[in-house]
């Protein structure tokens, strides 16, 4: 699996998804219209900042809430290559895997690093990299059984493969 | 090392003798839900399976419930695209308006969730169900679509937290307190992948309505479930309410939870979660200030039932609410709208200047029928008070239960029925 490289977009504990993407927008279903307004209750310049390849890294329980699927897609539609948190929510989780946005959790990484730096996330070893401070940590590995849902590029190819 | 009772219904649904925390499984589904604002996306990735169809039409429910009826053209055509797919796939449980309800309220009253079941939905608050002793969890589209396809779900099997509730609560302490007390005490992410499992004594002295309300908000404590063991009043609402057949698990005496908390309901105080999260919480007595209000909601899958309805009618009888109060009540089904016009709580709420509306999940996410302005206040008995939830992003949601969201309309800030007379 390719490597995530980009610069950090970073927020703090709780991260719910009605600011990754408020339910007002969720008569639209559309990839597109839902990256229009990722983030816009939390960080209203988001959007117009991100560039493709980047990453965004939390710190506690990101994607709290609602189990909206319109979140994860909203983030990967907006560039987002992957996300780090120091914990995700349960549904969040899933929906990530499920839809192809990888994700990594590692308390450290998530901490340390900082809005602005660059940052390269290697999914074959779960190694993150700081190019920015020159540091690396270890992020925690998916269990087998996701990898191949993650590698399918989603639940649907692989359910499709079996 | 024995199992907890989600571990034992898993453990039946994976074709398993025993299962553990942390183990991946992939279990047979009794139900798969959606609404409005996830089956389209659910739908569209269905297409893209190589499926014929659905795996049963009969243990599918379709509840268009969050922007109906449709609040715009966009929403509207959301609902053409669930209402297509039911017919084209004969789904037995789809609920037109008329027949629709808040999906949480409706299910159990239409007897299609009983204890014993594996359950997923794409609303993260289909943790509800617990209260009947099912197994049920809130998921993501995909996640939907690939059951409704399937028949089944993979799981990571939950570690547990044993809450033993004792005791009595007080007049005017509800569900609603009980569970905005816990996600008080652990946070919300208290109970992060992990199932909450009620037992104890209390339980008991809860109705049903108080234990669909705790079910409810284990998601606000980052749990994957809330369960309650199923005793008598539990049995005696699935019979009046299900035809199907119910199975009963019990948890193992040595049952591993990684916490245990014992609660003694009777030292319980109204409680209200103040902005943004549902873990900023306070007691009645510990809100010093006068917090004025401009709304109150009364409504939702977590407070929307009939004896919401009855505790908020009984506040508001013979009481109006204060000046330029806006009072939303929202009966959650069709069945309790019936119920609280022919008990007479719809013209208490009338009489009383709140206004009484169609089912919807509407204002709880911000969609429609309350949202509010920049620097507004609402008092809401729904389930999440995040940034921007319910409007404006510079506006303050404070969860309470309905008594005290009913006192609050009475007196414009935020108040207990005790502080009314």
């Amino acid at each position: 699996m390719k490597a995530a490289k980009g610069f950090v977009f970073k927020y703090g504990d709780n991260v719910d998804t009605d600011v990754i993407i408020p339910a007002r927008y969720l008569n639209s279903s559309d990839p597109a219209e839902l990256a229009a307004h990722c983030m816009e209750d939390i960080d209203k310049e988001f959007i117009n900042k991100v560039h493709e390849g980047d990453i965004i890294v939390a710190t506690k329980n990101f994607g709290c809430g609602s189990s909206r699927e319109h979140a994860p897609i909203a983030i990967k539609a907006a560039g987002v290559s992957c996300v780090i948190a120091e914990t995700f929510a349960r549904i969040f989780y899933r929906n990530a895997i499920n839809i192809g946005l990888p994700i990594v959790e590692c308390p450290e990484a998530a901490k340390a690093i900082e809005a602005g730096d660059e940052v390269e996330v290697n999914f074959d070893t779960g190694v993150i990299t700081d190019l920015t401070k020159n540091t690396t940590y270890q992020g925690q590995a998916f269990p087998a059984f996701m990898q191949k849902i993650i590698a399918a590029e989603g639940l649907v190819n692989y359910i499709n493969q079996k | 090392m024995g199992m907890t009772m989600t571990q034992k219904i898993l453990a039946a649904h994976a074709g398993l003798d025993k299962v553990e925390a942390g183990q991946l499984i992939e279990a047979d589904l009794d139900l798969v839900l959606g609404n409005d604002i996830t089956s389209p996306v659910a739908i569209k990735e269905m297409e893209k399976m190589n499926t014929e169809g659905v795996f049963d039409k009969d243990k599918i429910a379709l509840v268009p419930d969050h922007f109906v009826p449709n609040k715009d053209i966009k929403s509207a055509q959301h609902c053409k695209c669930v209402r297509e797919f039911a017919r084209k796939n004969e789904i037995t449980n789809y609920f037109e308006v008329g027949q629709m309800g808040i999906e949480h309220a409706l299910l159990p009253e239409k007897g299609l969730t009983v204890a014993g079941d594996v359950i997923i939905g794409a609303d993260s608050h289909t943790c509800t169900y617990g209260a009947l002793g099912a197994f049920s969890t809130g998921v993501g589209s995909t996640d939907m679509a690939a059951g409704m396809a399937t028949g089944k779900a993979w799981f990571k099997v939950p570690a547990a937290i044993k809450f033993n509730l004792v005791g009595k609560p007080d007049k005017w302490v509800s569900g609603k307190d009980v569970i905005l007390h816990i996600i008080g005490m652990i946070g919300v992410d208290g109970a992060l992948y992990k199932s909450m499992e009620f037992t104890g004594s209390g339980i008991a002295n809860l109705t049903m309505d108080d234990r669909f309300t705790i079910a409810n908000m284990a998601i606000e404590a980052g749990g994957k479930n809330g369960i309650f063991p199923v005793d008598e009043l539990a049995i005696a609402y699935m019979k009046e309410h299900s035809t199907r057949e119910y199975k009963i698990y019990e948890a193992d005496e040595d049952a591993v939870y990684d916490e245990e908390y014992t609660i003694d309901l009777s030292t319980l105080r109204p409680t209200v979660a103040f902005p943004h999260l549902p873990e900023n919480t306070k007691t009645i007595d510990e809100i010093k200030e006068d917090i004025h209000i401009n709304q109150v909601v009364i409504g939702s899958c977590t407070n929307g039932r009939l004896d919401d309805l009855r505790i908020a009618a009984k506040v508001l009888a013979g009481r109006h609410v204060a000046e330029g109060m806006r009072c939303i009540v929202i009966p959650a089904t069709q069945a309790i709208y019936l119920q609280a016009m022919e008990e007479g709580l719809l013209k208490t709420f009338i009489e009383a200047g709140a206004i009484v509306s169609t089912p919807t999940c509407g204002p709880c996410l911000g969609g429609y029928m309350g949202i509010l302005a920049e620097g507004e206040r609402c008092v809401s008995t729904t389930n999440r008070n995040f940034v921007g939830r319910m409007g404006h992003v510079d506006s303050e949601i404070y969860l309470a239960s309905p008594a005290v969201a009913a006192a609050s309309a009475v007196t414009g800030k935020i108040s207990c029925p005790c502080q009314l007379d």
